[in-house]
């Protein structure tokens, strides 16, 4: 079962989903935290719903306001890193690049594949911790 | 724990460091840090890497809830990490912010690496800039921050301030309106002898002046008046009781708003980066016993220009300014360093009155403003001075005293140094300014119950901060800084500002006029203006007005403590009507929420600087004087938490 776990773990980091700052995390549990990994990315996921969904909403408006959009994904992407969630940030990234260059239909294709690897890398972090 | 997420808005980790001492033999453990971002998951991370480093956490994840907690708990941090981008203000703001009120230090963090980011830190003060993800390691060294911090803020107080912070706080004690003399002079030699850790203070903080005035919260709201009235009088010509007229606050006095004055002075003054000439100054102005006010307004007035202008006050005219606001005779005792030890980060008065002390020892003796002269008769020049040291080294906004007070909030004006030295005094002193009452305790961290205790706090786990509204500590902020520049005091105007902390600031740069503009002020929005400059204009003003007020004891009578001195400045500068509130205005400990109290505290030492050094002054003085004969840097201990560390290895 450790075992598992860890192979399992070390897939997500193979596979870019994870990063050092989950390390980074995981050294912090203890004793007095067994949780606290989980805890933390339980606290994540939630707080970034609420991003998540400001940032849908905001695509849906036209004209699309740029410094808004990247406004919120400056938080995302900071709250990404917090946790390790690499290829999220990655996603993160790119959408503000394209926000900067005010390229509308790039950020919503972008966001598109964000919310993807944002579910994806939940699932597994979900039987992870099981 | 979050703070703001739930009801408390402040959560605190530790609650094993009760005595707000660092453990000697394990600093940094036991270091108080208060962590300010508005994202959870970021917040709930860094606090359990803090707890691993076996820091003590207060987490919060809005500025205002922040500054209130500094504010009203002037020892309950000893610095501060904050995220730049917040949705209720911007961390370079609450940067300002926390620089005026305290001299805390302050580290940015942000996923933002740019370099101009980057750059906006520096010019703001911030003493380090993490680039999140933050990793454990990066947060274990942040202790160096607080000790250098402290070093420098010692070096420039030098002995003046030895146990300035306790002194301060002892000063407090005495009523601002020395009704009793002779008793209050007891007590504040007597407080000031003990040099004792800060339980003392606290109690003295909240108010042992026979007039208990109402606490002033200096709220962003009444910050940004009593600036915008400063900046439509001129800088120069702000005078207390104008301003009081102008903000047209209910229930604001002019105490209130002289102490707030020399708040804001000194942190005008310190963002000019004149600390160091200051502190020079101020010792001049301690010097004489006899209260050479005379003399050294002129001379303060002068030299603030110079400073202002060249950035470094003339020690004299600092140390005046100073010495008036605190009242305290420069001489240049020896005041250890120490009185750091309030060691209240937050401690507003303790970066005042540690740049007093600094200066007041570059300078000579001889200008010694007998700021003291307000204090009561039994102390004698010599002991105002060393009250002045003691009280500037404790700058604790607690010192009741006003002149203490006042001192301290020279000091810190006068102190515009750049934002860092600010920031760096922050550590010190801000604490307490931090109104000890606090009774808001939100902080449910185990603040050391001493700490609070100094600073009057005596909870911080009582209430919430939830409501936090006031930024009163802002305002003060925004007081001091006065950001004439015209640009937009960071604070206030930052934006996405919510709390308006610092309209006044911008209004201030009116001031701009011929003194020395406060420019500093804007630190964070134009890192342009001269702010030496700027901050001596109003140093300037106030020091001139402390230094011209003869230390009539008389004034007030009860006020007895050096605040004389201090009183004397601002009746200068406006015919002093009795600083009265001196005292408590310049608890910025907020005792209270309550904005208004806190604004006429602050309103009425802003221009008054003679109020301000009133508050602190006297009381600080005082103490510190006392202090510092007592016991030299011995008291220092717990200021920083660190027992061991401070003043023993600092060299005073």
């Amino acid at each position: 079962m450790q075992r598992q776990l860890a192979n399992m773990k070390q897939s997500l980091f193979d596979q870019g989903y994870l990063d050092e700052q989950f390390v980074q995390l995981e050294e912090l549990q203890d004793d007095a935290n067994p949780n606290f990994v989980e805890e933390v990315v339980t606290l994540y996921y939630r707080d970034s719903a609420r991003l998540v969904q400001n940032i849908d909403q905001a695509l849906e408006k036209s004209p699309l306001d740029f410094s808004k959009l990247d406004s919120y994904m400056h938080q995302l992407k900071g709250s990404c890193s917090s946790i390790g969630a690499k290829k999220v940030k990655s996603e993160c990234t790119q959408f503000r690049e394209y926000c900067r260059v005010g390229n509308g239909d790039g950020c919503k294709r972008s966001f598109q594949q964000l919310k993807k690897e944002y579910a994806t890398l939940r699932k597994k972090l979900e039987v992870y911790f099981q | 724990m979050d703070l703001g997420v739930k009801s408390q808005p402040f959560t605190s980790s530790n609650a094993s460091w009760k005595s707000g001492d660092v453990v000697p033999g394990q600093f940094p453990a036991g270091l108080k840090v208060l962590v300010v971002d508005d994202d959870p998951t970021c917040l709930r991370i860094l606090e359990k890497m803090l707890k691993n480093c076996l820091y003590e956490v207060t987490t919060c994840n809005r500025a205002e809830v922040a500054l209130d907690f500094l504010r009203d708990n002037k020892n309950g941090c000893d610095i501060v990490i904050s995220d730049v981008h917040m949705p209720d203000m911007d961390g370079f703001k609450l940067l300002e912010h926390i620089g005026l009120l305290m001299d805390l230090p302050v580290i940015m963090m942000s996923a933002d690496d740019s370099k101009h980011v980057v750059m906006k830190g520096v010019t703001h003060g911030a003493c380090d800039y993490l680039i999140k993800p933050v990793r454990i390691e990066a947060l274990k060294n942040i202790w160096q921050h607080v000790v250098r911090k402290k070093k420098h803020e010692w070096k420039d107080k030098d002995v003046e301030h030895s146990g300035s912070v306790e002194e301060g706080e002892r000063q407090q004690k005495f009523p601002e309106d020395v009704d009793c003399s002779s008793s209050i002079n007891e007590g504040n030699w007597k407080n000031s002898k003990r040099r004792k850790d800060e339980e003392d203070e606290v109690d003295d903080r909240d108010d042992t002046s026979t007039l208990k005035k109402p606490r002033v919260v200096w709220s962003v709201e009444l910050h940004q008046q009593f600036v915008t009235a400063v900046n439509q009088l001129g800088i120069d010509k702000a005078v207390p009781k104008k301003i009081l007229e102008l903000m047209n606050v209910p229930g604001l006095t002019r105490e209130n708003v002289a102490s707030h004055l020399q708040k804001y002075r000194l942190y005008l003054r310190r963002l000019s980066g004149v600390s160091q000439h200051q502190n020079g100054l101020a010792n001049s102005f301690m010097g004489p016993s006899d209260p050479s006010f005379g003399p050294m307004s002129s001379l303060s007035g002068v030299d603030l220009q110079a400073l202002a202008a060249s950035g470094q006050l003339p020690a004299q005219s600092l140390a005046s300014i100073q010495a008036a606001a605190l009242g305290r005779p420069t001489s240049k005792s020896a005041v250890p360093l120490p009185l750091v030890d309030q060691r209240n980060v937050f401690n507003f008065e303790n970066p005042k009155l540690r740049f007093i002390e600094g200066q007041q020892q570059q300078s000579d003796s001889s200008k010694q403003v007998n700021l003291l002269h307000g204090i009561p008769t039994n102390m004698d020049s010599k002991q105002l001075a060393t009250l002045h040291q003691s009280t500037l080294g404790n700058m604790n906004m607690h010192v009741h005293s006003q002149t203490s007070q006042s001192n301290s909030l020279l000091m810190q004006m006068v102190q515009p140094q750049s934002r860092t030295q600010l920031l760096n005094e922050i550590n010190g002193s801000h604490v307490s300014n931090i109104p000890s009452s606090v009774g808001q305790p939100v902080l449910s961290r185990a603040i050391p119950s001493a700490v609070l205790g100094r600073n009057g706090i005596e909870n911080i786990h009582g209430p919430q901060y939830t409501s936090l509204s006031q930024p009163s500590t802002s305002a003060d902020y925004s007081s001091q800084s006065t950001e004439f520049s015209g640009n937009t005091f960071p604070l206030a105007s930052s934006s996405g500002m919510s709390r308006g902390l610092l309209p006044n600031y911008d209004a201030l740069n009116v001031n701009q006029n011929g003194n020395q503009d406060w420019r500093l002020q804007n630190v964070g929005s134009t890192f342009g203006p001269p702010h030496h400059s700027n901050i001596q204009g109003g140093l300037d003003v106030s020091r001139s007005v402390l230094i011209q007020q003869p230390v009539s004891s008389s004034q007030k009578g009860g006020q007895s403590r050096i605040p004389s001195a201090n009183k004397a400045a601002f009746s200068l500068a406006e015919g002093f009507t009795s600083i009265p509130n001196v005292g408590q205005q310049l608890n910025f400990s907020a005792s209270d929420k309550s904005l208004r109290s806190k604004a006429e505290r602050l309103h009425e030492t802003g221009f008054q600087n003679g109020l301000f050094s009133e508050r602190y002054g006297q009381e600080d003085l005082m103490s510190a004087l006392f202090k510092q004969q007592q016991e030299g840097l011995g008291a220092v201990e717990s200021e920083f938490g660190f027992d061991g560390y401070h003043l023993d290895n600092l060299p005073v």
